[in-house]
């Protein structure tokens, strides 16, 4: 059981370790100097998470894995980050729509995992995180209710942004064999239960934003969960990896 | 991250009748230490100067966030990507501190931003080196923030209330930022031989250009008395490098690294590091836009407010809309 749970916290800290780069990818470049440090907040709150899952995840595993040896020595194929957070951020309408997608479904999951976990180290994880991602749901929603109902021109990035994405949501669902059985223990929420109050959100959000929840098939990119990535996170892991791999066994 | 003494002169008259009561009450307020407000009356000059002098260091914090974002994505540990995103986020906020304290001498924060653009507003001239290595996020937060401090704890005594609220503000980070930077440095010095050589050519190529941040030499200066008189500036350029240079050798050799100066020594009677001759031709043509990063960094500012005109629009429309909504609904109650 502790190898599976062990992947599981690496699963969760892959999803917060990419998202948390992609949104830091921002930094000096966001539309205005306030969202230029809430965009870092975001990136911030996510190294963070990620920063705690693998350390759990090195505990679990026992074999002396720092969080620095999941995050910079592991290949994008050992990676088992959703699909939906490795996509480049395209522009501000795209990468507040995927963070509204993401955070609108792990607001739940912690809230669940604080709740109900039966293993400290998630609950403990959780209760921190569900705080954090309660304030993402609230400031990508809000641009996306201000992108959707702004301009001609906002309203149709924000559109495209939703369509662009949606084929990657359906994978914040899925569950592999190893997940379903530590759900059935309690370690970790059912995924399914938390697709009702993420349906919820997002109405309400894109409801204000004036846009139409798409009806398209939402599981066309995925994959990520088993380590079949797109061609989007290799050169990303490279660039991110490159100094730390350039001088093996450093401390920095 | 920094203000540079870059020393212009206002020149322009513009007092009227009356003034020369106001000017006596005004210089009286300053001469007893104590805060001009932005309600207050000033000279002009005083004004121009302020405004002048803090928008200069708020495009400074705002361009500063480009060095080392360079470094963002390839930080070689999640403590330390943590560390420095932050720390560039902190700039964004001295950055909006500083605006805001030059928004209360009547102007606006955009008008600002379009003289930075236009290249006719300045910044400090470190910003226009590039960060080649790990180790010039080490040397930026030791040697760059840390001359940032001296220039910038006497700016929180400065006659200025609001200017000097936010300067206290920003120095406590600086001050952590100083301490970060360094605390990379030991690492560096203590780690492989490659990593010490890092950080060793990091010095080599930012020495230099760190005391080219306090501005020319107090001989070429054309130093204004009026800064003097208004408690803006409190000490020379000279003194304020020196007491950086006093205070930051010591610290460089505990690193174990040497500076890039034959020229430098303690003078035992004076207590005080003497240095060699600054390449004041290589710092006016960087401050006129002749650095190796000068078109780089403005062509980056350019490109984010012109990808961010979208957004800032859609959200002044939106804000229209709901401001409506409200009027609409309040008529109809």
């Amino acid at each position: 059981m502790s190898r599976a749970e062990a992947q599981q916290a690496i699963a969760l800290g892959d999803d917060a370790l990419v998202l948390g780069h992609r949104l830091s990818q921002w930094s000096s470049r966001a539309p205005t100097l306030e969202e230029d440090i809430a965009l870092s907040n975001l990136a911030l709150d996510l190294i963070g998470q990620a920063r705690l899952f693998y350390t759990l995840a090195g505990e679990m595993e026992g074999e002396g894995r720092s969080e620095d040896d999941f995050a910079y020595f592991r290949d994008a194929s050992a990676f088992r980050n959703v699909i939906l957070v490795e996509l480049p951020n395209g522009d501000f309408a795209q990468t507040m729509m995927r963070q509204l997608l993401f955070a609108a479904f792990m607001h739940p999951y912690f809230a669940a995992t604080a709740e109900h976990a039966t293993h400290a180290g998630f609950r403990d994880i959780a209760a921190k995180a569900v705080k954090e991602m309660a304030y993402h749901v609230r400031h990508a929603g809000d641009w996306v209710i201000r992108l959707g109902d702004g301009t001609a021109a906002s309203h149709r990035r924000t559109r495209a942004a939703l369509d662009a994405l949606w084929p990657a949501t359906g994978e914040l669902f899925e569950m592999d064999a190893d997940e379903t059985a530590l759900a059935a223990s309690g370690v970790v929420p059912d995924r399914a239960t938390l697709h009702a109050p993420w349906q919820a959100t997002l109405d309400r959000v894109l409801g204000e934003a004036g846009l139409a929840r798409p009806d398209g098939d939402a599981h066309t990119l995925t994959g990520g969960r088993r380590g079949a990535h797109t061609a989007h996170l290799a050169p990303m892991l490279e660039d991110m990896q490159s100094l730390a791999r350039a001088h093996p066994g450093a401390t920095w | 991250m920094y203000t540079q003494a870059l020393n212009t002169k206002d020149t322009s008259d513009t007092s009227r009748p009356g003034d020369s009561a106001r000017l006596a009450v005004f210089q009286a307020t300053i001469d007893a230490e104590d805060k001009i407000e932005a309600n207050d009356w000033m000279p002009e000059a005083y004004r121009r100067t302020l405004v002048r002098q803090i928008s200069q260091h708020a495009h400074s914090e705002v361009i500063g966030m480009q060095p080392e974002g360079n470094w963002l994505t390839r930080a070689p540990s999640l403590r330390r990507k943590a560390a420095l995103l932050a720390k560039i986020q902190d700039e964004a906020g001295h950055g909006l501190y500083l605006y805001a304290a030059a928004e209360t001498l009547g102007v606006r924060r955009e008008e600002l931003y379009a003289q930075l653009l236009s290249g006719k507003a300045k910044y400090s001239s470190i910003f226009n080196y590039p960060t080649e290595t790990w180790a010039d996020i080490g040397v930026i937060g030791w040697l760059v923030d840390g001359a940032a401090i001296m220039n910038q704890i006497p700016l929180c005594r400065c006659s200025y209330g609001p200017y000097a609220r936010a300067m206290i503000r920003v120095c406590k980070e600086e001050s952590f930022h100083q301490r970060q930077g360094y605390e990379i440095m030991l690492t560096l010095c203590r780690g492989t031989a490659a990593q010490k050589a890092m950080a060793q050519d990091a010095l080599n190529r930012w020495w230099w250009p760190a005391l080219m941040m306090f501005g020319p030499s107090d001989t070429d200066s054309i130093h204004s008395a009026d800064s003097v008189r208004w408690k803006i500036k409190r000490f020379s350029n000279d003194e304020l490098r020196q007491r950086f240079i006093d205070a930051t050798v010591p610290q460089g050799l505990h690193l174990g690294l040497t500076f890039p100066d034959p020229a430098l020594r303690l003078d035992e009677a004076s207590g005080h590091w003497q240095h060699g001759e600054i390449d004041w031709a290589e710092f006016k043509r960087v401050l006129a836009g002749g650095g190796p990063m000068n078109a780089q960094r403005l062509a980056h500012r350019r490109q984010t407010e012109d990808d961010g005109a979208w957004v800032r629009e859609a959200a002044l429309a939106f804000a229209e809309k709901r401001r409506q909504a409200k009027v609409t609904r309040v008529a109809a109650e």
